[in-house]
């Protein structure tokens, strides 16, 4: 016998403590099974786009540490290197190799966070989520280090980086590396193997290769549906044609592979550090750029990353003043949102937030 | 392995081919297009086998005051190429394009944003409101007059 039940309608958010941030979705039930969705953004809106506009090219990279406030390090390239693109400079070979090297840690950080929620949202309250933690900890540690600031950075500054790394962060970066190989490989037999995580996300909301394409979704979630598209190898910036690593790439698009692709893509970017320690010379770590720059008039430039998420791209146009004309930020947490009916859809309540974990989005990206 | 950057010229020549009369000019890597066309445009770069663009990258828009430009970033990811296409809208008032949402479902949330901040309404969005503010908010927050 079949039970007939009467759709209903339920508010997730914005403040429920599993949606990454002040994130809302209506979602409609029918008994436990999602039969529409509608999520609600703006909550975190500072309106970063209008903002940009008002403060010269190098200010602007205060406002890009506060999209995505997981990844700083790596919204400072992408913006220094829209504005690189415009001015039609390149920066000196070392700060490469450092901006490389801490886009790397900042990507190892956001995934940590990534997978420790991803966990969480399982149900395995707080440990798996402090061993990560435990790790991210040390790389905002050396961060501070490096710019005083452990998570808005402003690193990075069109030409270049701040200031070279002191001498200290060198020995500290290896201590770092030799206690994270352990640190990962715990998380890893943790988590890479476990029944119970097994069981509740493989073959769950699994997002097809064309769904994917055609909703313009980037970063891990795409290559966990399969497809081989990393901007790193594609269109390799700054130091990234100097080294080697491997694009993980999932197989079935489901909860599970979004989470492996994350934890397989640690590994590559601790290789990526490890080369950028043996390959780095000596040098200036900055152009010698006039404090207020001034691009050409009606230059445009889209400089893009790959950033934790996906591609983080920034679409300057420039009218020949101080500050961008027009600071467009295409952030890869929104549109990955894009599939969120694929997502939810004709799954069940258990599993909502658990697949919302596994986009990894973050909040201060999605509403700029 | 870089991608390759289709030029303006270039994609401007398989348009005027294919739909004749929606080209209005091209510079070294950008198209622009007829606004009213834009849906048929990105039919074409998208199902065109020698175009292959099933990615949108971006859609922004950019207010130059007599007008607004409309500018689509594409990728083609079996062809390793890239594209830029630019819709040039004239006026301040009850503007109007076609949606892409029917050829990328990418384009849902980015549409809603324009509408939203740049006040450009794209026909055919099945779900055409406000994003980022309140239905109700007076104006459009990244107009250049917007104070």
């Amino acid at each position: 016998m079949t039970i007939r039940t009467e759709p209903m309608t339920v508010n997730v958010g914005p403040q429920h403590p599993s949606t990454h941030g002040v994130f809302r979705v209506r979602i409609t039930f029918d008994g436990e099974d999602i039969v529409e969705v509608e999520p609600v953004f703006g909550y975190l809106h500072r309106g970063s786009e209008k903002l940009a506009e008002e403060r010269n090219y190098v200010q602007v990279v205060t406002l890009t540490d506060r999209l995505d406030y997981t990844s700083s390090m790596i919204n400072n390239q992408a913006y220094c290197l829209a504005v690189e693109k415009l001015l039609g400079v390149e920066p000196p070979p070392r700060a490469k190799y450092l901006r490389t090297l801490t886009a790397e840690l900042q990507r190892i950080a956001s995934h940590l966070i990534a997978v420790g929620f991803f966990v969480q949202e399982l149900g395995a309250f707080g440990t798996p989520l402090m061993y990560s933690f435990r790790s991210r900890e040390r790389i905002l540690d050396l961060f501070e280090m490096l710019c005083g600031a452990r998570v808005t950075v402003s690193y990075m500054r069109p030409g270049g980086v701040f200031a070279d790394a002191p001498r200290d962060f060198w020995p500290a970066l290896d201590r770092f590396l030799e206690d994270f190989e352990e640190e990962l490989g715990e998380i890893e037999r943790l988590l890479l193997e476990n029944e119970i995580l097994m069981v509740r996300t493989r073959g769950v909301s699994p997002i097809s290769a064309d769904v994917a394409i055609n909703c313009s979704v980037s970063g891990p979630v795409l290559r966990a549906s399969g497809i081989n598209w990393d901007w790193r190898k594609q269109e390799p910036y700054d130091a990234y044609d100097q080294v080697q690593f491997d694009v993980p790439i999932g197989s079935n698009g489901d909860n599970y592979d979004r989470f492996w692709v994350r934890m397989q893509e640690v590994h590559q970017s601790l290789r990526i550090v490890r080369q950028c320690i043996a390959q780095i010379e000596p040098g200036p770590v900055r152009l010698d750029l006039p404090l207020v720059l001034r691009p050409e008039a009606g230059r445009e430039s889209y400089g893009r990353v790959e950033a934790s998420k996906g591609e983080l791209a920034f679409y300057l146009v420039s009218d020949g003043g101080i500050s961008p004309y027009r600071c467009k930020i295409r952030s890869p947490s929104l549109i990955n949102l894009t599939i969120i009916d694929h997502l939810l859809v004709g799954w069940k309540l258990a599993d909502m937030i658990v697949s919302l974990g596994s986009i990894d989005i973050n909040m201060g990206e999605v509403d700029r | 392995m870089a991608l390759r950057e289709v030029s303006g010229q270039e994609l401007a020549e398989a348009l005027n081919s294919a739909l004749p009369g929606t080209v209005q000019g091209f510079d070294a890597n950008v198209v622009s297009v007829q606004p009213s066309r834009v849906n048929a445009v990105a039919e074409f770069l998208r199902d065109d086998p020698s175009q292959d663009f099933q990615f949108l990258n971006s859609i922004s828009a950019v207010d130059y005051v007599e007008y607004f430009d409309l500018v689509y970033h594409l990728t083609s990811l079996r062809q390793l190429s890239t594209a830029v296409f630019k819709a040039r809208i004239y006026g301040r008032e009850e503007l109007s394009v076609p949606s892409v949402y029917g050829i990328w479902r990418g384009a849902d949330f980015q549409e809603r944003e324009i509408w939203d901040l740049m006040g450009i309404y794209f026909n055919g969005h099945p779900n055409m409101k406000r994003i980022m503010l309140w239905e109700g908010f007076e104006g459009h927050p990244l107009r250049k007059d917007f104070l």
